[in-house]
């Protein structure tokens, strides 16, 4: 088959730390559920859902990063920037659902460990990280485009790092987990290159555009009540 | 919706279903990150098929479609649209637990 696997398969970690993963998961979606009310309006709803339509479509594009290895986007920092943090857990979690049941992509009692890793780490690593930039960058479209690339290229080893941790915890292979998190942090520094580069792409298309849609263009971040 | 937004959300879902439909075809067949270390560390044999490993759309494909490029770029389309159907029903929810709130 032409497209690989994209996400944690069964069977990597064990079904306890899996089941509390899972639970920490139902508890951000949960959350994100309540904020993203806050953000969402009859302008911004169907750019939501477009957002998850758009990261699963992207997010079939596996693209060459070294020799034998292939990255593919995860979109958090793309879906942050866009809908806001809790709009983009959202959309996270439903791509990765429909690739669990319907595509067999990702396990299924590792749902979880996915939706932990993408929806809730890579994506409020994003938000901190475009908050964080947005105040040293130029309050300009370039300067939002930008602290969106560098929270994409950041976002992604650290989803690698939230493997790590659960393969720490619940890791059924015999491998230290120091050599799998090098190795891991080490392979997604790479891949967070065509991370920032479809999220630069994307995010310039998008605010030149329509940036009176995008998120990360109001003046100040509300996600707060 | 004013029919400046109508276009541009047409041409964001028209680019999707290039990207899932046609574009895919063109993506690299190397395993991913997570994959590739697994198999370079040795712990790649732990992995468990999925118990919907059978569905007929799984590792994206069209079960009973032999021509690869029609199986995985109709399994894209197909992935695309009930990635619609799920996100517009769970932002309708969201939107409507606000106006929940306020009364």
């Amino acid at each position: 088959m032409l497209t690989p696997k994209l996400h944690i398969p069964d069977g990597f970690v064990n079904l306890p730390v899996s089941a509390l993963f899972g639970l920490l998961s139902i508890t951000f979606v949960g959350l994100a559920l309540k904020g993203a009310a806050k953000t969402l309006d009859d302008r911004t709803t169907p750019l939501a859902g477009l957002t998850a339509v758009f990261i699963f479509a992207a997010q079939m594009i596996n693209f060459p990063v070294a020799a034998g290895t292939s990255g593919h986007l995860v979109g958090a920092a793309l879906a942050t920037v866009l809908v806001g943090p809790y709009s983009a857990t959202l959309a996270l979690t439903v791509v990765l659902g429909v690739q669990a049941l319907l595509f067999a992509d990702g396990g299924l009692s590792a749902l979880g460990l996915n939706v932990f890793n993408l929806s809730v780490i890579a994506v409020w690593v994003s938000h901190f990280a475009i908050v964080g930039l947005r105040k040293v960058l130029p309050k300009t479209k370039s300067g939002v485009t930008i602290a969106a690339t560098v929270a994409a290229y950041i976002s992604v080893p650290l989803a690698a790092l939230g493997f790590t941790i659960q393969y720490a915890f619940g890791g059924t292979g015999t491998i230290p987990v120091g050599t799998v998190g090098t190795a891991m942090i080490g392979t997604h520094l790479l891949i967070g290159i065509g991370e920032a580069l479809i999220t630069f792409m994307t995010v310039s298309a998008v605010i030149a555009t329509r940036s009176d849609l995008v998120f990360g263009w109001k003046p100040t971040l509300e996600v707060r009540s | 919706m004013n029919k400046v937004s109508k276009r541009f959300y047409l041409y964001f879902f028209l680019t999707s279903a290039l990207v899932a439909g046609a574009l895919s075809f063109y993506a690299s067949s190397q395993p991913d990150g997570l994959e590739k270390v697994a198999e370079d560390t040795g712990f790649l044999d732990t992995a468990k098929d999925s118990a919907v490993s059978g569905s007929p759309l799984a590792d994206y494909g069209v079960a009973g479609l032999e021509n690869e490029r029609l199986s995985l770029g109709l399994s894209g389309i197909i992935g695309i649209l009930v990635t619609a159907l799920v996100a517009f029903a769970v932002f309708a929810i969201a939107k409507r637990l606000k106006s929940g709130a306020k009364n």
